[in-house]
Formats: structure tokens, sequence, C-alpha cells
């Protein structure tokens, strides 16, 4: 017995582990290039300002969100929260201790988020669904009052507002559009690039097994309750440093009415109009949520000439946002990205249809 | 002591205005799985159309039957575009879908009749009334008795009709419901015109407090914790959130908010819902579910 155990191959005592190597992004890597060394200097201030930081920021809350609904599959309405939470505590890191770098800080108020959305996501090892999402609503509003009511929070600012006291890096002063919009881009590429290898990680799939069916996971020995709380923390991560951004790069001064529960609607309609469980959609989404009410504004200008009332441009912006959410639940509930890439498959083998 | 009553039964009364927003909520709910943010979109919308046309020189109860055709007319639309395509999708889809509808909902109602505030008057003076010691406002008095009659109509509509069985089947076993014949177009076009018509009920009271404007669409977010305590399901349960919500908000605002520095209605509600579903995950008369894999 033991002579023939010796002929035999040794079993592997790991797993093999020669994984089929990843094909490089060539179109991901183009355009990168495109916006670190092209886009600074071919596009204008407004462009940076009102288009391209906005868009980062939203694509960044979008991703963040879309880690708790898309993969874990815990709805929240309270994202707005957890970008105050952001914005707040890496304004007070900021003020309070003036030798933290900016990155430093950033990375503080979104462990600060973080800590928060543990502490809200702790509910969701009992209350699912549509009853999780209510609780979701507690945070908004909790924290929206917090920082409004505790001066503190704001360096009792007469208006409530904050601003951040300083943009540098590494002594370079990046206050002006082109920096803002590095700086943006360069924290919202490194996260991008985290978020994509932390969803095809075992934590990314275990997240999506509790998603499609959580007792199902249990069965499966995933522990539910701690992913999902993890979910909400690295959600609130995200969330808070999209915060930031977005109160110091976008806004320049920020107040909690800044991150009300219309915005937590509009970074739910991102993930809902660029694809739900996708990291590219929250991108798509983003834009088309920022270009939108742009497009709509000036076709209103061009088509009804300039004496109408802003206030029904408004109103039809409105009635065509909706009528677009609902348009795309009905045809294509995956989202645009899910309609971008059958568009890709069929110009592969047009004119043919299959 | 006699504060502390005061408190309590105004709380009470102001809850019974939470549980007409919830009831429509429930309907919807019970009927056709759709958790519908646009309930608050429709009491607006309701509530805007009659003072428009109250103000166009329709006398009240002209106005009212015209809204309540309106509501009709709004619900067979909704079917027809938002539930009939998305039938059999899931919960989460459906209730997106209800979001963009309050959009629409919201953008027609201030396109078409205005955004700005309008003054409404039910003929009821918001006075105090004396109970014993007691003091309370007509009122809230005059609406608790409102959403008693309502629920007392919804309650005979339910049980002593035709179309109000077919109802109860259809939230009990929609395919049970399907296979002896019912028709499930014709009972959401049903119930979605009659929470249409409890929108028009709320819209209208909630409108003579505080005036016919945007913010009752916000309504909505304040039955949100009403319907977690009383749970998604039950007309019952809405009531009885409505009251317990009314009355913890009103009596933490006067003895709890002056020890954080006030202003704590915006999200105590919530917390209370939070802490009630700790206990009972489906609230307090939700339907547990059962998961199979």
């Amino acid at each position: 017995m033991s002579n023939l155990s010796h002929q035999l191959p040794a079993p592997f005592e790991h797993a093999p582990l020669a994984l089929v190597p990843r094909a490089i992004p060539w179109g991901a890597a183009a355009l990168l290039i495109v916006a670190f060394a092209g886009v600074p200097w071919l596009a204008g201030d407004y462009w940076l300002n009102a288009i391209l930081i906005p868009f980062l920021v939203l694509s960044l809350a979008g991703l963040g969100l879309n880690l708790l609904t898309g993969y874990a599959g815990q709805t929240s309405v309270g994202s707005a929260g957890f970008m105050a939470v952001g914005a707040f505590a890496t304004y007070a890191f900021l003020l309070r201790v003036p030798v933290l770098p900016l990155p430093v800080a950033l990375l503080a108020g979104g462990a600060v988020a973080a800590a928060v959305g543990f502490v809200f996501g702790i509910p969701s090892n009992r209350i699912k669904g549509f009853y999780l999402m209510a609780t979701t609503l507690a945070a908004q509003f909790f924290l929206e009052w917090v920082f409004t009511k505790f001066p503190w929070f704001y360096n009792h600012a007469s208006s409530g507002t904050i601003a951040a006291p300083r943009l540098a890096l590494f002594g370079h002063d990046i206050s002006g559009p082109v920096g803002r919009y590095l700086l943006t881009l360069s924290v919202v590429t490194l996260l991008t690039w985290v978020a994509r290898n932390l969803v095809g990680s075992r934590l990314g799939r275990n997240w999506m097994a509790i998603r499609d069916m959580d007792t199902a996971a249990a069965v499966i020995g995933i522990d539910v309750d701690h992913h999902k709380r993890l979910a909400f923390a690295v959600s609130s991560f995200y969330l808070g440093i999209a915060g930031a951004l977005w109160a110091f790069a976008y806004l320049g001064t920020a107040s909690a009415s800044s991150f009300d529960i219309n915005r937590s609607f509009q970074i739910l309609f991102i993930i809902i109009i660029g694809g739900m469980g996708s990291v590219a959609g929250n991108f798509i989404g983003a834009a088309f949520i920022s270009l939108l009410p742009i497009f709509l504004s000036q076709a209103g200008q061009a088509l009804l000439g300039g004496n109408v009332d802003p206030g029904q441009i408004q109103n039809l912006q409105k009635i065509i946002f909706g009528a677009l959410i609902i348009t795309f639940l009905v045809k294509e509930p995956e989202g645009l990205v899910r309609l971008l890439a059958g568009l890709r498959e069929r110009l592969a083998v047009w004119p043919l249809r299959f | 002591m006699n504060f502390f009553l005061e408190t309590l039964f105004g709380g009470l009364l102001a809850g019974t205005m939470y549980s007409l927003v919830a009831i429509g909520f429930v309907l919807i709910y019970k009927a056709s799985g759709v958790f519908n943010f646009a309930q608050g979109a429709m009491l607006l919308f309701a509530a805007l159309t009659c003072v428009s046309l109250q103000e166009a020189g329709l006398p009240f109860a002209a106005a009212v039957a015209a809204s309540v055709v309106v509501m009709g007319l709004l619900a067979l639309a909704i079917e027809r575009a938002v539930l009939r395509p998305l039938v059999a999708r899931s919960q989460i889809t459906l209730f997106m879908a209800t979001l963009g509808l309050s959009f629409i909902i919201e953008g027609l109602a201030q396109g078409l009749m205005g955004a700005e505030v309008r003054a409404l008057d039910l003929g009821i003076d918001d006075v105090p009334v004396f109970v014993g010691d007691v003091m309370l406002s007509q009122f809230d008095l005059f609406a608790a008795a409102t959403a008693a009659v309502l629920v007392l109509v919804l309650a005979l509509l339910f049980n002593k009709t035709r179309v109000g069985v077919s109802l109860r089947a259809v939230a009990d076993d929609t395919r049970a419901a399907l296979s002896i014949g019912i028709n499930l177009n014709r009972i959401w076009q049903i119930v979605w015109a009659v929470a249409g018509v409890v929108g028009l009920v709320a819209g209208l009271l909630w409108g003579a407090r505080q005036g016919v404007q945007f913010s009752l669409s916000l309504v909505v977010l304040k039955a949100l914790p009403v319907l977690i305590i009383g749970g998604f399901t039950s007309i019952g349960g809405a009531i009885v959130g409505g009251l317990i919500v009314g009355a913890a908000e009103n009596l933490a605002e006067v003895y709890v908010g002056p020890l954080v520095g006030g202003g704590i209605t915006s999200w105590f509600a919530y917390f209370l819902a939070l802490a009630f579903l700790y206990v009972r995950p489906a609230g307090l008369f939700g339907e547990r579910a059962i998961e199979r894999v």
C-alpha cells in the first residue's frame, strides 16, 4: 500500500493559481491619458468647474452607493447624509489638525464616514428590504440635523457653511480649476481601481451572493450580518470622500443643505440609469444626470426663445426626467451600461443581425 | 398633568393626519405590491386640482367631485403607462418607477396650476376647544373625525361590495385571484383611484393646515415611519402607527427636545420606527415573510 502511494503524484498543496492574465484595458488607459494630459489644456474653466468636476464627484458617489445597493443589495436613501459626514469630517481635520496633508485629511474624512456608515448599517442584520430603506432615511435626517444644530461642526460660522481652509498638495496651490480637476480625477481614478478589484474579490462575491438571496448566502456559510455592515462602511467611505470633494473641489463652500434628501435621490437615479452592479455604469449615469439638465435648459432656450419662465422649464425638466426614468425601467432595467454593451455587440457584426 | 394630556392628545390628533397619508400607501401596497412613493405627489396634485377649480368659480362640493374624477383618470393613466409594462418586475423596480412618477406628477401639478402657496378654507377654524380642562384644536378634532369616517367607508367598501372582495382576493393571492377570473388591471385601476381619493382627503386637510403648496408632497416622508411601525399591509396598522408617531413626536419635542437643542421632529419618528423594527422586523401588524432557499 505504502509502495503505491509513492508512485502517485504528490497532491497540490495549493490549488494551481496560474490564472489567465487580464487583458490590458487599452481603452481605459487611453481615456485616462486624455483625461489627465489632454483635458486640462483643452477644456476651459467653465467646462472644468461646471461640468467635469461635478460629473466626476457624482460618479464617485454613485460608485459608493452602487457598492451597497448594486452589489450588496441593500437599498439606501441616506447617501447624502454620509456625504455630509465626509465633508464635515474632512473640514474638521483640515481646520483643527493643520499639519495633515490634504490626501490624509480626505482619507480620514472617509474613515469617519465609514464608521458612521457602519453604525447605521447595524440594523441591517434584522431589517430588510423597504423597511431597511426607510431606516436609512433616519440616517439622512439625523445627520442633516446634527450638521445644522451643532455649530462646532462648521466652526461657529454665522452662515452655517464650511469652506476649505486650504487646498494644497506638496506645497503647490491647487485651488484653481485645473488643480481641483486633477485632484478630483486622481482620487476618482484611484478609488475606481480599488472598487473594481474589490467587487471581483472574495468580499465582492460574498456581497453579490447576499444581494441575490441572503438566506441562501447564509446557508453556504457567508457571515451575512458582518458583510452587510461592511458594505455600509465601504460604501460610506466612498460617499464620504465624494462628499468632501463635492464641498471643497466643486462647491467651494457647503452647508448641511448641500446634502439634503434630493441629493440622495439624485445618486440613486445615477445608479438606476447607469446600471446597478456595474462600475462603469456610475460614470455613464452621472454623465447623463449632470448633462441632461444643462441640455434641457439649453434646448428650452433655443426652442422657446429667451422669454420663457424658468420655473416652467424646471417643471418640464422634472416631467421629462421622470418619464425617462420610467422608460429606462421598462425598456432597459439594467441601465445605460447594458444598452451600450448591446449596441457594441450589434456594431461588431453589422450589417448582419447575428 | 393637564399640559401632558394636552400634548398627548394634540399629538394623537395630529397623528390621524399622518394615518390618512399612510392609508393611501397601504391600499396600493396590499393590492399591487407597489411601494408607492408618488403618494405624496398625488396628494399635492389632488389638493391643487381642487383649489384651482374652486378658484375658477366652482362651488366646493363640485370642485371636490371634479377632483375625484381627475384622480380616477390619473389612476387609469398610471395603470396603463407604468404598472402594466412593469408587471411581474421586482418590487424595487416598481418603487423606483414610482419615484419617476412622483417627478412627473409634481411637474404636471406645478406646471399646470402654478407653484405659489394657495390658501384653502374648509370652513373649520383652528380654534381651541375645551374638553374638561384639556385644550384641543377644533381643526384637529375635525380631521380625526374625517379620518374615522374615511376608514369606516373603506371598511364597508372592502367587506360589503363585490369589488372589495375582489380587492382582498388580489391582495391575498394574486395568482389565485387571476385564475378565478378577476381582472387584475381593473383592480389596480380601482385601487389607485381609491388611493387618489384618500390622497385628496388628506391633501385637503393638510392643505387647509399649511396652505396648498409643494411641501405637501413631502408629507410622504412623514408617512414612512408610520408605515414602518404599523406594517405595510395593514390599514389598522396605519392608524395605530399614525397615532403612535403623532403622540410620541409631540411628547418628545416637548420633553426631550429642549435637552438636545430642539427641532428633533425631523428625525425622531425614524428612530422610533427603527426601535420598533428592531423588535418586530415587519412592523406591528405586518405579515412576516417566510423565506425558502
